[in-house]
């Protein structure tokens, strides 16, 4: 075991992804001498090279439209988007090409294609740098979502990202990148599409992922000591999702909230709604509920605080569920 | 290949030591007071910009892009543009904001915070500060279409007519959107320049990353004259900007002017360029500095004196100390406002979310008393 920062974690991963494939390769902007804005690829372009840590031209759908075409060549591009508001000028090659490849060649062309994006607020940071943009993805067949929460998944997630033979959206938790957590570098934990319950609790299940996972974790000490017993999962995974964990839980606690960064309508929540209800319409006490942003563009960053999930909103979400 | 600008058949007027040189196609009617009013521009404009990071580094604002070492660039540029014509910046714009009267309190609240999008483009016209690279080139080339249906161009009346000036840097010349707008302005003749600030860098890339040959050679490729400036001569980027916005109001189409120039500060105030580009290099533009070359000229013709640059440092002075204020007295903005800036016609559904935010900032100020 050894404690690392979820930055330094990821860090680490494609590391250790570059040294067991050479078809393995990083593009984007900035990620070579400067180690990205994040210095999550620090030192990478001097140990492997300009070659398979490549500083690409500032143009988003030229950097994921030749990724899939070296893919198609047998390589395994990794993409780093600059920040989460930067992946538009990408998305149709993103959501019309890179998703559909696979399925426009009957199976013949695989696409193991990783979009690393920093996403979610709480940086103070202006416009279009604190997006949670996970939704369009998730909506889009073809793609993988995932996104991580500790450095410990971090490390191995972003490895298991790059082994995947279809195309992942990886979700980077931006605020989080400097919190420390052990990471066992020796034994794989888990699989890459699987929920983890990050806190074990019998009277109501918090649905959760990237950013928001501490957030809740926090709620639920705080409601511990009120006698509430919070259930905190992390959904790891957003497309496909780990139903067989969701279900187990909330079968269990019987109530369920949602929580995340992203706007409310037409996101993760809402298909998180749909499907418990479709499932546990009997076995739940409450209605699923939500902790979104509110349906508006990411605002200035000096109401940030009070428009994304705050342990205060979780709380009295969960009263809510339970008084219900 | 290095990209030298002192080949490529730059366009310079005014030397880094403060000689005037004749050109062919352009040249500077020397006016002395005009002179002394564009290094008034450039000196408040550098104020503005080195407030801005002293802001940052003191926690006033989250984040600074300085323009140190842009200043002719855009002071230039400002002095081509006529009360009808229009603007669109990218988010380093600051002297040419100031130039064309944006107040710097409607600048920082972006960077403090505590505003989106603080001027009124049209009063000022100046568009919004614009984040995603290119996007905002799209927008000055239809706006410029809207001021050819709006039969704004090549009137026999000089004062009816008008064109728009896109900003762009040398990174943001390869993403697709200004591409197409380069497509759309030749293929409609929109009277709009496209004004690339060629400062090097793109954050650590260097503009060989963006480009294999100089970046207004581009422009013939497109179908419009591409020019070359030094992007550090104000009196050089006045003339060719004049002309090239010129020639669009008259109905001539498109022009691109690459003004070679240099970001002499780090990306923004998060960034550090030591761990991509050396000293040296930072050194060697420092001897093309822009305000400097324009103080050799007017000392070297009598047209200052001592008495003018200690009203200007005064001037500067006060401007800074003003900044300051005006940064340090931004409101701070109410959560609330931000549900009626979504659409023009409010829905009912954020609607119930802002009575629902409502209510429960409501609350949590009757149980603690407080929130923030
Ligand atoms: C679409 C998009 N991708 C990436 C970024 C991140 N980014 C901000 S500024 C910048 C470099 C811009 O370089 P250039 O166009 O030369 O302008 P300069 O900053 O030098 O003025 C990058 C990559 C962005 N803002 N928008
Ligand atoms: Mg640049």
């Amino acid at each position: 075991m050894t404690t690392m920062t979820l930055g330094k974690a990821l860090n680490s991963g494609l590391r250790r992804a570059l040294d067991a494939d050479p078809k393995v390769l990083l593009c984007g902007e900035d990620i070579g001498k400067l180690g990205g804005v994040f210095r999550i690829t620090e030192g990478l372009q001097k140990d492997f090279g300009e070659h398979r840590v490549i500083d690409s031209p500032l143009a988003e759908s030229g950097i994921i439209g030749t990724s899939i075409g070296m893919a198609l060549r047998g390589y395994r591009p990794v993409i780093e988007i600059q920040f989460d508001g930067f992946v538009f000028p990408g998305f149709d090659q993103i959501v019309t090409q890179l998703a559909k490849f696979h399925f426009r060649s009957h199976g013949r062309s695989r696409m193991p294609v990783v979009i690393r994006i920093p996403f979610g607020g709480g940086i103070g940071a202006i416009e279009h740098h604190s997006e949670s943009p996970e939704a369009y993805f998730s909506h889009t067949p073809g793609l993988k979502v995932v996104a991580c929460s500790t450095a410990q998944d971090a490390y191995w997630m972003i490895q298991q990202a790059i082994a995947s033979d279809d195309p992942v959206i990886f979700l980077e938790p931006k605020r989080r990148y400097h919190e420390k957590s052990e990471v066992d570098t020796e034994r794989v934990p888990m699989a890459l599409h699987q929920a983890a319950v990050r806190r074990h609790g019998s009277d109501i299940t918090l649905l959760t992922y990237g950013p928001m996972v501490k957030t809740c974790l926090e709620a639920a000490t705080i409601a511990a000591e009120e006698g509430t017993s919070i259930e905190v999962v992390d959904l790891r995974t957003l497309s496909p999702m780990d139903m067989v964990t969701i279900f187990e839980s909330v079968r269990r606690t019987k109530r369920a909230v949602v929580v995340h960064e992203a706007q409310r309508s037409f996101a993760v929540g809402a298909e998180l709604s749909a499907r418990l209800t479709e499932e546990l319409f009997y076995v739940m006490e409450s209605p699923v509920l939500r902790v979104t942003a509110y349906d508006t563009p990411y605002p200035m960053s000096r109401v940030e605080s009070e428009y994304l999930p705050s342990v205060d909103r979780i709380l009295g979400t969960v009263d809510d569920s339970l008084a219900y | 290949m290095a990209l030298d600008g002192a080949n490529d058949g730059m366009v310079q007027l005014l030397t880094p030591e403060g000689q005037l040189v004749e050109h062919p196609d352009f040249s500077y009617q020397v006016d002395d007071a005009e002179a002394r009013e564009w290094l008034r521009q450039m000196v408040l404009g550098r104020r503005f910009d080195i407030e801005g990071t002293a802001l940052q580094r003191q926690g006033e604002i989250g984040l600074w892009p300085p323009l140190l070492g842009q200043e002719a660039s855009q002071v230039g540029a400002a002095a081509a543009v006529h009360p009808k014509d229009m603007v669109f910046p990218t988010y380093r714009e600051h002297a040419i904001a100031l130039s064309l009267g944006v107040e710097p309190a409607e600048m920082l609240s972006l960077w403090r915070g505590t505003r989106v999008g603080d001027w009124d483009s049209e009063v000022r016209r100046f568009g919004l500060y614009t984040m995603v690279i290119g996007a905002q080139t799209l927008h000055a080339t239809g706006y410029a279409m809207g001021l050819q249906l709006d039969g704004m161009v090549g009137n026999p009346e000089p004062d009816r007519n008008a064109a728009v000036l896109a900003f762009h840097g040398d990174g943001a010349s390869s993403q697709g959107d200004v591409n197409e707008a380069y497509v759309f302005a030749a293929s409609y003749s929109a009277p709009v320049v496209f004004f690339c600030q060629n400062n090097q860098w793109a954050i650590s890339e260097p503009i060989t990353r963006q480009s294999k040959i100089p970046l207004y050679q581009r422009a013939r490729g497109f179908g419009f004259p591409g020019i070359r400036v030094d992007g550090n001569d104000v009196f050089a980027v006045k003339a060719v900007t004049e002309w090239a916005m010129e020639r669009a109001r008259q109905g001539q189409g498109p022009a691109f002017i690459e003004a070679f120039t240099y970001r002499m500060g780090a990306h923004t105030t998060s960034d550090d360029p030591s761990k991509y580009r050396l000293a040296a290099e930072t050194e060697h533009w420092k001897l093309k500095d822009p305000i400097e070359r324009v103080i050799a000229f007017l000392r070297r013709r009598n047209a200052v004196d001592d008495g003018f640059f200690t009203q200007l440092d005064q001037e500067a002075d006060d401007f800074g100390a003003a900044v300051r204020d005006a940064c340090k007295q931004l409101t701070e903005p109410d959560m609330s406002e931000i549900f009626d800036m979504v659409y023009a016609e409010q829905t009912p559904w954020l609607n119930q979310q802002a009575e629902e935010y409502a209510s429960y900032a409501e609350s949590f100020d009757v149980e603690s008393g407080s929130h923030s």
